[in-house]
Protein backbone atom coordinates (compact mmCIF):
# COMPACT_ATOMS: atom_id res chain seq x y z
CA UNK A 1 0.00 0.00 0.00
CA UNK A 2 1.27 3.79 -0.53
CA UNK A 3 1.57 6.01 2.21
CA UNK A 4 1.53 10.28 2.03
CA UNK A 5 3.05 11.64 4.74
CA UNK A 6 3.31 15.28 5.22
CA UNK A 7 6.40 17.20 6.98
CA UNK A 8 6.09 20.82 7.90
CA UNK A 9 9.58 23.15 8.08
CA UNK A 10 9.53 24.95 11.33
CA UNK A 11 11.81 26.82 13.61
CA UNK A 12 14.07 24.17 15.41
CA UNK A 13 12.02 23.28 18.99
CA UNK A 14 15.24 24.47 20.58
CA UNK A 15 15.81 27.45 19.56
CA UNK A 16 14.59 30.79 21.61
CA UNK A 17 11.84 32.49 19.59
CA UNK A 18 12.03 35.99 19.87
CA UNK A 19 8.89 38.24 18.86
CA UNK A 20 9.24 41.30 16.07
CA UNK A 21 9.62 44.34 17.80
CA UNK A 22 6.92 45.65 15.32
CA UNK A 23 4.70 43.04 16.48
CA UNK A 24 4.16 41.48 13.41
CA UNK A 25 5.09 38.05 13.56
CA UNK A 26 8.41 36.25 15.56
CA UNK A 27 11.90 36.44 13.66
CA UNK A 28 12.46 34.12 11.32
CA UNK A 29 15.45 35.43 9.39
CA UNK A 30 18.93 33.74 10.50
CA UNK A 31 16.88 31.20 12.70
CA UNK A 32 18.26 27.51 12.56
CA UNK A 33 15.05 25.61 10.91
CA UNK A 34 14.11 21.79 11.42
CA UNK A 35 11.15 19.30 10.62
CA UNK A 36 8.42 19.69 12.61
CA UNK A 37 9.39 16.78 15.51
CA UNK A 38 5.90 15.32 15.50
CA UNK A 39 6.52 14.95 11.19
CA UNK A 40 9.80 13.22 12.09
CA UNK A 41 7.77 10.78 13.72
CA UNK A 42 5.48 10.41 10.45
CA UNK A 43 8.11 9.63 8.56
CA UNK A 44 9.43 7.22 10.64
CA UNK A 45 6.54 5.41 11.10
CA UNK A 46 6.02 5.14 7.48
CA UNK A 47 9.66 3.66 7.41
CA UNK A 48 9.32 1.28 9.72
CA UNK A 49 6.05 0.09 7.99
CA UNK A 50 8.06 -0.19 4.51
CA UNK A 51 10.65 -2.19 6.41
CA UNK A 52 7.89 -4.36 7.48
CA UNK A 53 7.37 -5.17 4.14
CA UNK A 54 3.53 -3.50 4.69
CA UNK A 55 3.86 -0.35 2.59
CA UNK A 56 5.49 -0.33 -0.99
CA UNK A 57 5.87 3.68 -1.45
CA UNK A 58 6.22 6.44 0.68
CA UNK A 59 5.16 9.69 -1.08
CA UNK A 60 6.15 12.85 1.53
CA UNK A 61 4.74 16.12 1.11
CA UNK A 62 5.19 19.93 2.50
CA UNK A 63 3.55 22.86 1.81
CA UNK A 64 5.43 26.43 2.07
CA UNK A 65 8.52 28.18 0.38
CA UNK A 66 10.84 26.31 -1.48
CA UNK A 67 13.11 26.17 1.33
CA UNK A 68 11.11 23.35 2.55
CA UNK A 69 12.46 21.44 -0.15
CA UNK A 70 15.34 20.86 2.95
CA UNK A 71 12.78 19.19 4.94
CA UNK A 72 11.37 17.07 1.61
CA UNK A 73 15.08 15.70 1.06
CA UNK A 74 15.53 15.18 5.06
CA UNK A 75 12.33 12.96 4.61
CA UNK A 76 13.57 10.99 1.66
CA UNK A 77 16.65 10.80 3.14
CA UNK A 78 14.99 9.25 6.02
CA UNK A 79 13.29 6.92 3.72
CA UNK A 80 10.75 7.77 2.20
CA UNK A 81 10.30 7.59 -1.87
CA UNK A 82 9.57 10.79 -3.63
CA UNK A 83 8.59 14.63 -2.18
CA UNK A 84 5.78 16.94 -3.69
CA UNK A 85 6.11 20.72 -2.41
CA UNK A 86 3.24 22.87 -3.14
CA UNK A 87 4.70 25.81 -2.67
CA UNK A 88 3.46 28.81 -0.89
CA UNK A 89 5.01 32.01 0.12
CA UNK A 90 3.11 33.32 3.06
CA UNK A 91 1.41 32.27 5.72
CA UNK A 92 -0.35 28.26 5.72
CA UNK A 93 -3.39 27.76 7.87
CA UNK A 94 -4.60 24.40 8.61
CA UNK A 95 -7.58 24.82 7.15
CA UNK A 96 -5.75 25.17 3.60
CA UNK A 97 -3.57 22.75 4.65
CA UNK A 98 -5.91 19.82 5.21
CA UNK A 99 -7.16 21.09 1.59
CA UNK A 100 -4.13 20.77 -0.17
CA UNK A 101 -3.29 17.22 1.68
CA UNK A 102 -7.04 16.27 0.38
CA UNK A 103 -6.11 17.05 -3.28
CA UNK A 104 -2.79 15.50 -3.00
CA UNK A 105 -4.58 12.58 -1.65
CA UNK A 106 -7.13 12.24 -4.66
CA UNK A 107 -4.35 12.16 -6.89
CA UNK A 108 -2.29 9.98 -4.93
CA UNK A 109 -4.56 7.79 -3.58
CA UNK A 110 -2.80 6.96 -0.40
CA UNK A 111 -4.77 4.03 2.18
CA UNK A 112 -3.18 6.00 5.20
CA UNK A 113 -2.48 9.48 5.35
CA UNK A 114 0.10 10.03 8.55
CA UNK A 115 0.27 13.76 9.60
CA UNK A 116 2.14 15.03 13.04
CA UNK A 117 -0.43 16.00 15.80
CA UNK A 118 0.84 19.39 15.98
CA UNK A 119 3.29 21.62 14.34
CA UNK A 120 5.46 23.30 17.20
CA UNK A 121 5.67 26.87 15.67
CA UNK A 122 1.61 27.60 15.65
CA UNK A 123 0.41 24.82 18.20
CA UNK A 124 -2.82 24.66 16.25
CA UNK A 125 -3.48 20.71 16.42
CA UNK A 126 -5.84 20.63 13.40
CA UNK A 127 -4.49 19.69 10.10
CA UNK A 128 -5.31 15.90 10.54
CA UNK A 129 -8.08 15.92 11.69
CA UNK A 130 -9.67 18.63 9.36
CA UNK A 131 -8.18 16.33 6.74
CA UNK A 132 -9.30 13.30 8.03
CA UNK A 133 -12.95 15.24 7.53
CA UNK A 134 -12.60 16.69 3.90
CA UNK A 135 -11.72 12.81 2.85
CA UNK A 136 -14.59 11.73 4.56
CA UNK A 137 -12.00 8.97 5.95
CA UNK A 138 -11.64 7.90 9.79
CA UNK A 139 -8.77 9.57 11.76
CA UNK A 140 -6.87 8.00 14.70
CA UNK A 141 -5.54 11.14 15.96
CA UNK A 142 -2.50 11.36 19.32
CA UNK A 143 -1.68 7.92 17.72
CA UNK A 144 0.96 6.20 20.37
CA UNK A 145 0.18 2.29 17.91
CA UNK A 146 -0.69 1.22 14.99
CA UNK A 147 -0.99 -1.98 13.89
CA UNK A 148 -2.50 -2.39 9.81
CA UNK A 149 -4.64 -5.81 9.41
CA UNK A 150 -5.73 -5.36 5.81
CA UNK A 151 -8.27 -3.03 5.41
CA UNK A 152 -8.54 -1.70 8.80
CA UNK A 153 -5.76 -0.63 11.24
CA UNK A 154 -5.61 -1.13 15.47
CA UNK A 155 -4.84 1.75 16.67
CA UNK A 156 -3.75 2.94 20.52
CA UNK A 157 -4.59 6.79 21.08
CA UNK A 158 -2.80 8.62 23.86
CA UNK A 159 -5.84 10.35 25.75
CA UNK A 160 -5.57 12.99 28.51
CA UNK A 161 -6.50 10.11 31.14
CA UNK A 162 -4.48 6.94 29.72
CA UNK A 163 -4.90 5.32 25.97
CA UNK A 164 -7.92 4.44 23.72
CA UNK A 165 -8.28 1.79 21.57
CA UNK A 166 -9.88 1.76 18.22
CA UNK A 167 -10.00 0.48 14.76
CA UNK A 168 -10.82 2.05 11.64
CA UNK A 169 -11.31 1.60 8.09
CA UNK A 170 -8.40 2.11 5.82
CA UNK A 171 -8.14 4.48 4.22
CA UNK A 172 -7.35 6.75 7.12
CA UNK A 173 -5.54 9.45 8.89
CA UNK A 174 -3.30 9.21 11.26
CA UNK A 175 -1.50 11.90 13.28
CA UNK A 176 1.55 10.55 15.37
CA UNK A 177 2.00 11.17 19.06
CA UNK A 178 5.58 11.59 21.15
CA UNK A 179 5.51 7.55 21.95
CA UNK A 180 4.69 6.21 18.41
CA UNK A 181 8.24 6.09 17.40
CA UNK A 182 11.74 7.12 17.71
CA UNK A 183 12.93 8.49 14.94
CA UNK A 184 16.39 7.82 13.17
CA UNK A 185 19.09 9.89 12.12
CA UNK A 186 19.67 10.53 9.00
CA UNK A 187 23.47 8.73 7.62
CA UNK A 188 25.33 10.77 5.04
CA UNK A 189 25.20 8.07 2.29
CA UNK A 190 21.18 8.50 2.28
CA UNK A 191 21.53 11.60 2.23
CA UNK A 192 23.17 11.29 -0.71
CA UNK A 193 21.11 9.10 -2.21
CA UNK A 194 17.83 11.27 -1.20
CA UNK A 195 19.43 14.07 -3.30
CA UNK A 196 18.80 11.90 -6.71
CA UNK A 197 14.83 10.97 -5.49
CA UNK A 198 12.41 12.33 -7.41
CA UNK A 199 10.51 15.82 -5.90
CA UNK A 200 8.15 17.51 -7.62
CA UNK A 201 6.72 21.11 -7.13
CA UNK A 202 3.54 22.16 -7.64
CA UNK A 203 1.82 25.31 -7.28
CA UNK A 204 -1.58 25.08 -5.35
CA UNK A 205 -3.95 27.38 -7.89
CA UNK A 206 -3.02 24.15 -10.14
CA UNK A 207 -4.55 21.76 -7.73
CA UNK A 208 -7.54 24.35 -7.47
CA UNK A 209 -6.55 24.96 -3.88
CA UNK A 210 -7.51 28.33 -2.28
CA UNK A 211 -5.16 28.26 0.57
CA UNK A 212 -5.33 32.64 1.77
CA UNK A 213 -5.38 32.53 5.44
CA UNK A 214 -8.89 32.74 7.01
CA UNK A 215 -8.09 33.90 10.58
CA UNK A 216 -6.21 37.74 10.83
CA UNK A 217 -3.23 38.16 12.88
CA UNK A 218 -3.87 41.38 14.14
CA UNK A 219 -0.33 40.94 16.35
CA UNK A 220 2.22 39.23 18.59
CA UNK A 221 3.24 40.15 22.09
CA UNK A 222 5.92 38.69 24.00
CA UNK A 223 3.98 36.52 27.31
CA UNK A 224 3.71 38.43 30.30
CA UNK A 225 6.76 37.78 32.31
CA UNK A 226 7.53 36.09 35.71
CA UNK A 227 8.75 38.12 38.40
CA UNK A 228 12.36 37.05 39.50
CA UNK A 229 12.52 34.15 42.17
CA UNK A 230 14.64 33.70 45.14
CA UNK A 231 17.16 30.98 46.03
CA UNK A 232 16.28 29.20 49.50
CA UNK A 233 19.46 27.68 50.97
CA UNK A 234 17.20 24.63 52.40
CA UNK A 235 14.11 22.34 52.43
CA UNK A 236 13.27 24.38 56.10
CA UNK A 237 13.71 27.76 54.16
CA UNK A 238 11.23 26.66 51.23
CA UNK A 239 8.84 25.61 53.62
CA UNK A 240 8.66 28.42 55.89
CA UNK A 241 8.42 30.66 52.80
CA UNK A 242 5.64 28.50 51.52
CA UNK A 243 3.89 28.82 54.39
CA UNK A 244 4.33 32.90 55.66
CA UNK A 245 4.97 34.26 52.42
CA UNK A 246 3.39 32.38 49.37
CA UNK A 247 0.75 30.90 51.86
CA UNK A 248 0.37 28.01 49.42
CA UNK A 249 0.00 25.39 52.28
CA UNK B 1 -25.55 35.67 19.62
CA UNK B 2 -25.42 31.69 20.20
CA UNK B 3 -23.24 30.17 22.03
CA UNK B 4 -22.95 26.23 21.99
CA UNK B 5 -20.31 25.01 24.40
CA UNK B 6 -19.59 20.97 23.78
CA UNK B 7 -18.85 19.79 27.42
CA UNK B 8 -16.18 16.87 28.02
CA UNK B 9 -17.67 14.28 31.00
CA UNK B 10 -17.23 11.03 31.57
CA UNK B 11 -20.41 9.77 31.65
CA UNK B 12 -21.64 11.10 35.25
CA UNK B 13 -19.34 14.34 36.15
CA UNK B 14 -18.13 17.12 34.16
CA UNK B 15 -14.61 17.33 33.06
CA UNK B 16 -12.83 20.40 34.78
CA UNK B 17 -12.35 22.27 31.44
CA UNK B 18 -16.16 22.17 30.51
CA UNK B 19 -16.82 25.16 33.14
CA UNK B 20 -14.15 27.44 32.28
CA UNK B 21 -15.29 27.27 28.65
CA UNK B 22 -18.36 28.33 30.01
CA UNK B 23 -16.89 30.93 31.61
CA UNK B 24 -15.21 31.95 28.27
CA UNK B 25 -18.25 31.60 26.39
CA UNK B 26 -20.50 33.80 28.89
CA UNK B 27 -17.48 36.20 28.36
CA UNK B 28 -18.10 36.04 24.48
CA UNK B 29 -21.54 37.17 25.35
CA UNK B 30 -25.01 35.44 24.26
CA UNK B 31 -27.39 32.32 25.17
CA UNK B 32 -25.51 29.36 26.18
CA UNK B 33 -26.37 25.88 25.15
CA UNK B 34 -24.15 23.03 26.57
CA UNK B 35 -24.18 20.04 24.43
CA UNK B 36 -23.55 16.52 26.35
CA UNK B 37 -22.90 13.88 24.01
CA UNK B 38 -21.82 10.67 25.26
CA UNK B 39 -23.26 6.67 25.83
CA UNK B 40 -25.30 6.60 29.38
CA UNK B 41 -24.59 10.17 30.20
CA UNK B 42 -27.67 11.74 31.61
CA UNK B 43 -26.13 12.15 34.85
CA UNK B 44 -23.59 14.62 33.42
CA UNK B 45 -26.31 16.52 31.49
CA UNK B 46 -27.83 16.89 35.27
CA UNK B 47 -24.62 18.42 36.39
CA UNK B 48 -23.76 20.69 33.00
CA UNK B 49 -27.63 22.43 33.95
CA UNK B 50 -26.64 23.08 37.25
CA UNK B 51 -23.55 25.12 35.73
CA UNK B 52 -24.39 28.83 36.47
CA UNK B 53 -25.07 31.13 33.24
CA UNK B 54 -26.06 27.72 31.02
CA UNK B 55 -29.66 28.68 29.31
CA UNK B 56 -30.23 25.06 27.96
CA UNK B 57 -28.43 21.56 27.93
CA UNK B 58 -28.68 19.27 24.47
CA UNK B 59 -28.37 15.66 25.75
CA UNK B 60 -27.24 13.25 22.62
CA UNK B 61 -26.99 9.73 24.47
CA UNK B 62 -26.49 7.18 22.17
CA UNK B 63 -23.96 4.03 22.03
CA UNK B 64 -22.41 5.96 18.79
CA UNK B 65 -20.74 8.47 20.61
CA UNK B 66 -18.87 6.35 23.16
CA UNK B 67 -15.16 6.97 23.43
CA UNK B 68 -13.99 10.23 21.77
CA UNK B 69 -16.22 9.32 18.61
CA UNK B 70 -14.59 11.33 16.46
CA UNK B 71 -16.29 11.02 13.58
CA UNK B 72 -19.80 10.53 14.88
CA UNK B 73 -19.23 13.84 17.20
CA UNK B 74 -18.46 16.27 14.38
CA UNK B 75 -20.82 14.74 12.08
CA UNK B 76 -23.83 15.52 15.26
CA UNK B 77 -22.35 18.81 15.85
CA UNK B 78 -22.15 19.36 12.19
CA UNK B 79 -26.20 18.96 12.25
CA UNK B 80 -27.11 21.81 14.85
CA UNK B 81 -24.24 24.20 13.49
CA UNK B 82 -26.19 26.64 11.92
CA UNK B 83 -27.98 27.55 15.38
CA UNK B 84 -25.06 29.21 16.58
CA UNK B 85 -22.33 32.37 16.51
CA UNK B 86 -19.59 30.44 18.14
CA UNK B 87 -18.88 26.87 19.05
CA UNK B 88 -16.43 26.04 22.26
CA UNK B 89 -14.83 22.69 23.75
CA UNK B 90 -12.04 22.46 25.97
CA UNK B 91 -8.55 22.64 24.28
CA UNK B 92 -7.92 19.22 26.14
CA UNK B 93 -7.34 15.92 24.35
CA UNK B 94 -10.92 15.15 23.79
CA UNK B 95 -11.74 18.80 21.82
CA UNK B 96 -8.36 18.88 20.11
CA UNK B 97 -9.85 15.45 18.62
CA UNK B 98 -12.97 16.14 16.99
CA UNK B 99 -13.29 19.89 17.05
CA UNK B 100 -10.89 20.46 14.02
CA UNK B 101 -13.31 17.51 12.58
CA UNK B 102 -15.79 19.83 12.69
CA UNK B 103 -14.15 22.79 11.86
CA UNK B 104 -13.23 21.16 8.40
CA UNK B 105 -16.74 19.77 8.23
CA UNK B 106 -18.01 23.49 8.39
CA UNK B 107 -15.37 25.06 6.28
CA UNK B 108 -14.07 27.60 8.60
CA UNK B 109 -10.48 27.92 10.19
CA UNK B 110 -10.64 26.88 14.01
CA UNK B 111 -9.02 29.33 16.73
CA UNK B 112 -6.77 26.58 18.79
CA UNK B 113 -6.65 27.07 22.78
CA UNK B 114 -7.56 30.62 23.48
CA UNK B 115 -6.52 31.90 26.34
CA UNK B 116 -8.41 35.19 26.02
CA UNK B 117 -11.28 36.88 24.42
CA UNK B 118 -10.97 40.38 23.15
CA UNK B 119 -14.46 40.56 21.44
CA UNK B 120 -16.65 38.00 19.34
CA UNK B 121 -14.35 37.72 17.21
CA UNK B 122 -10.68 38.42 18.39
CA UNK B 123 -8.99 36.34 20.83
CA UNK B 124 -5.66 35.76 21.55
CA UNK B 125 -4.13 32.40 21.61
CA UNK B 126 -0.07 31.46 22.05
CA UNK B 127 1.81 30.32 20.00
CA UNK B 128 5.60 29.00 20.02
CA UNK B 129 5.20 26.88 23.30
CA UNK B 130 3.71 30.13 24.85
CA UNK B 131 6.74 32.49 23.85
CA UNK B 132 4.38 34.40 21.99
CA UNK B 133 0.62 35.60 22.12
CA UNK B 134 -0.84 35.98 18.89
CA UNK B 135 -3.94 38.15 18.74
CA UNK B 136 -6.57 36.69 15.63
CA UNK B 137 -9.38 37.81 14.38
CA UNK B 138 -11.87 35.47 12.20
CA UNK B 139 -14.44 36.77 9.88
CA UNK B 140 -15.93 32.93 9.72
CA UNK B 141 -19.52 33.10 9.93
CA UNK B 142 -18.92 30.32 12.76
CA UNK B 143 -16.32 30.76 15.16
CA UNK B 144 -15.54 27.15 16.27
CA UNK B 145 -12.87 27.70 19.35
CA UNK B 146 -11.10 25.36 21.54
CA UNK B 147 -10.26 27.11 24.85
CA UNK B 148 -7.75 26.89 27.21
CA UNK B 149 -8.63 26.47 30.67
CA UNK B 150 -5.80 27.77 32.42
CA UNK B 151 -7.17 31.15 31.10
CA UNK B 152 -10.45 31.25 32.31
CA UNK B 153 -11.70 30.60 35.74
CA UNK B 154 -14.23 27.68 36.57
CA UNK B 155 -17.85 29.03 36.30
CA UNK B 156 -19.77 28.29 39.27
CA UNK B 157 -22.93 26.23 39.93
CA UNK B 158 -26.44 27.89 40.53
CA UNK B 159 -28.25 27.07 37.33
CA UNK B 160 -31.14 25.30 36.57
CA UNK B 161 -31.13 24.82 32.81
CA UNK B 162 -33.64 22.70 31.41
CA UNK B 163 -32.47 19.25 29.52
CA UNK B 164 -33.52 18.51 26.16
CA UNK B 165 -33.04 15.64 24.20
CA UNK B 166 -31.38 15.81 20.72
CA UNK B 167 -31.81 12.72 18.34
CA UNK B 168 -28.53 11.14 17.47
CA UNK B 169 -26.64 12.45 14.27
CA UNK B 170 -25.40 9.59 11.86
CA UNK B 171 -23.18 6.91 12.74
CA UNK B 172 -20.67 7.06 10.02
CA UNK B 173 -19.83 3.66 11.30
CA UNK B 174 -16.00 4.58 10.12
CA UNK B 175 -13.75 3.46 13.60
CA UNK B 176 -14.66 1.05 16.42
CA UNK B 177 -13.84 1.90 19.94
CA UNK B 178 -12.60 -0.69 21.80
CA UNK B 179 -12.02 0.91 25.14
CA UNK B 180 -9.61 3.15 27.11
CA UNK B 181 -6.83 1.88 29.51
CA UNK B 182 -7.38 4.84 32.21
CA UNK B 183 -4.74 5.18 34.85
CA UNK B 184 -6.55 4.61 38.12
CA UNK B 185 -5.67 7.27 40.63
CA UNK B 186 -6.94 8.52 44.14
CA UNK B 187 -5.15 11.80 43.92
CA UNK B 188 -6.66 14.71 42.18
CA UNK B 189 -6.57 15.15 38.25
CA UNK B 190 -3.78 17.16 37.06
CA UNK B 191 -5.59 19.85 35.07
CA UNK B 192 -8.03 20.21 38.50
CA UNK B 193 -5.25 20.24 41.43
CA UNK B 194 -4.78 22.91 43.46
CA UNK B 195 -1.29 21.54 44.26
CA UNK B 196 1.00 19.40 41.18
CA UNK B 197 4.61 17.39 41.82
CA UNK B 198 6.09 16.82 39.28
CA UNK B 199 8.95 14.79 37.77
CA UNK B 200 11.87 15.31 35.50
CA UNK B 201 14.27 13.17 34.36
CA UNK B 202 16.45 13.47 37.51
CA UNK B 203 14.15 11.01 39.32
CA UNK B 204 16.18 7.91 37.41
CA UNK B 205 13.56 5.73 37.82
CA UNK B 206 9.37 4.79 38.01
CA UNK B 207 10.32 2.96 41.21
CA UNK B 208 11.66 6.43 42.51
CA UNK B 209 8.64 8.47 41.65
CA UNK B 210 7.21 6.63 45.33
CA UNK B 211 9.11 9.55 46.92
CA UNK B 212 6.80 12.26 44.86
CA UNK B 213 3.82 10.45 45.35
CA UNK B 214 4.67 10.48 48.95
CA UNK B 215 4.98 14.27 48.99
CA UNK B 216 1.66 14.29 47.08
CA UNK B 217 -0.38 12.64 48.98
CA UNK B 218 0.88 15.11 52.32
CA UNK B 219 -0.02 17.54 49.90
CA UNK B 220 -3.42 16.59 48.29
CA UNK B 221 -1.13 16.61 45.35
CA UNK B 222 -1.37 16.06 42.07
CA UNK B 223 1.12 14.28 40.16
CA UNK B 224 2.84 15.14 36.98
CA UNK B 225 6.15 14.37 34.55
CA UNK B 226 7.95 16.03 31.92
CA UNK B 227 8.43 14.31 28.45
CA UNK B 228 11.73 13.03 29.53
CA UNK B 229 10.38 11.27 32.68
CA UNK B 230 7.43 9.45 30.18
CA UNK B 231 9.35 9.21 27.28
CA UNK B 232 11.91 7.04 29.55
CA UNK B 233 8.84 5.02 30.89
CA UNK B 234 8.73 6.13 34.55
CA UNK B 235 5.19 6.95 34.70
CA UNK B 236 2.27 6.52 31.42
CA UNK B 237 2.16 9.55 28.97
CA UNK B 238 -1.22 10.93 30.93
CA UNK B 239 1.42 12.60 33.39
CA UNK B 240 2.61 14.79 30.88
CA UNK B 241 2.90 18.62 31.50
CA UNK B 242 4.27 20.57 28.45
CA UNK B 243 3.21 22.27 25.06
CA UNK B 244 2.03 18.91 23.22
CA UNK B 245 0.86 17.34 26.99
CA UNK B 246 -1.27 18.86 29.65
CA UNK B 247 -1.24 22.63 30.23
CA UNK B 248 -1.78 23.25 34.15
CA UNK B 249 -1.59 26.99 36.37
CA UNK B 250 -2.27 25.33 39.88
CA UNK B 251 -1.89 27.52 42.93
CA UNK B 252 1.82 25.20 43.54
CA UNK B 253 3.78 23.39 41.11
CA UNK B 254 6.84 21.48 42.46
CA UNK B 255 8.98 20.56 39.96
CA UNK B 256 11.29 17.62 41.31
CA UNK B 257 14.57 17.10 38.61
CA UNK B 258 13.31 18.61 36.10
CA UNK B 259 15.77 20.64 34.12
CA UNK B 260 13.00 23.04 31.98
CA UNK B 261 12.94 22.71 28.49
CA UNK B 262 10.76 25.27 26.60
CA UNK B 263 8.28 22.27 25.78
CA UNK B 264 7.68 21.67 29.64
CA UNK B 265 7.53 25.12 30.68
CA UNK B 266 4.55 25.81 27.94
CA UNK B 267 2.86 23.55 30.18
CA UNK B 268 3.42 24.96 33.62
CA UNK B 269 4.65 28.70 33.45
CA UNK B 270 1.05 30.25 34.21
CA UNK B 271 1.22 28.51 38.21
CA UNK B 272 0.17 31.09 40.94
CA UNK B 273 4.02 29.48 42.80
CA UNK B 274 6.59 27.85 40.91
CA UNK B 275 8.93 25.57 43.35
CA UNK B 276 11.76 23.69 41.75
CA UNK B 277 13.96 21.52 43.25
CA UNK B 278 17.42 20.42 41.25
CA UNK B 279 20.77 19.73 41.96
CA UNK B 280 22.34 21.52 38.85
CA UNK B 281 22.93 25.46 39.88
CA UNK B 282 22.39 26.22 36.10
CA UNK B 283 18.80 24.85 35.67
CA UNK B 284 16.83 26.46 33.27
CA UNK B 285 13.50 25.58 35.17
CA UNK B 286 15.11 28.30 37.98
CA UNK B 287 14.18 31.25 35.73
CA UNK B 288 10.80 30.49 36.22
CA UNK B 289 10.62 29.16 39.70
CA UNK B 290 9.55 31.84 42.56
CA UNK B 291 11.92 29.54 45.39
CA UNK B 292 14.52 27.42 44.12
CA UNK B 293 16.54 24.84 45.96
CA UNK B 294 19.87 24.05 44.84
CA UNK B 295 20.32 20.26 46.01
CA UNK B 296 19.88 16.64 45.85
CA UNK B 297 16.61 15.89 45.01
CA UNK B 298 16.71 12.24 47.01
CA UNK B 299 17.61 14.53 50.40
CA UNK B 300 15.28 17.40 49.89
CA UNK B 301 12.49 15.62 48.84
CA UNK B 302 11.93 13.11 51.84
CA UNK B 303 13.00 16.19 54.05
CA UNK B 304 10.03 18.15 52.67
CA UNK B 305 7.15 15.26 53.31
CA UNK B 306 8.86 15.14 56.98
CA UNK B 307 8.82 18.39 57.47
CA UNK B 308 4.77 18.59 56.88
Amino acid sequence: MKVLVTVKRVIDPYVKVRVKSDGSGVETANVKMAMNPFCEIAVEQAVRMKEAGLVTEIVALSIGTAQSQETLRTAMAMGADRGILVEVAGEVQPLAVAKVVKAIADKEQPKLVIMGKQAIDDDSNQSGQMTAALLGWPQSAFTSAIAVNGDSAEVTREIDGGLEKMSIKLPAVVTTDLRLNEPRYVTLPNIMKAKKKPLEVVKPEALGVDVAPRLKTLKVEEPPKRSAGVKVADVAELVAKLKNEARVI
Amino acid sequence: MAILVIAEHDGKQLKPGTTNTVTAAAKIGGDLTVLVAGSGCAEAAQAAAKIAGVGKVLLADAAQYAGSAAENLAALVQGIAGNYSHILAPATGYGKNFMPRLAALLDVQQISDISAVVSPDTFVRPIYAGNAMATVQSADKVKVITVRATGFDAAGEGGSAAVENLAAGPDTGLSKFNGQELSKSDRPELTAARIIVSGGRGMGSGENFKILEALADKLGAAVGASRAAVDSGFVPNDYQVGQTGKIVAPELYIAVGISGAIQHLAGMKDSKVIIAINKDPEAPIFAVANYWLVEDLFKAVPEFTASL
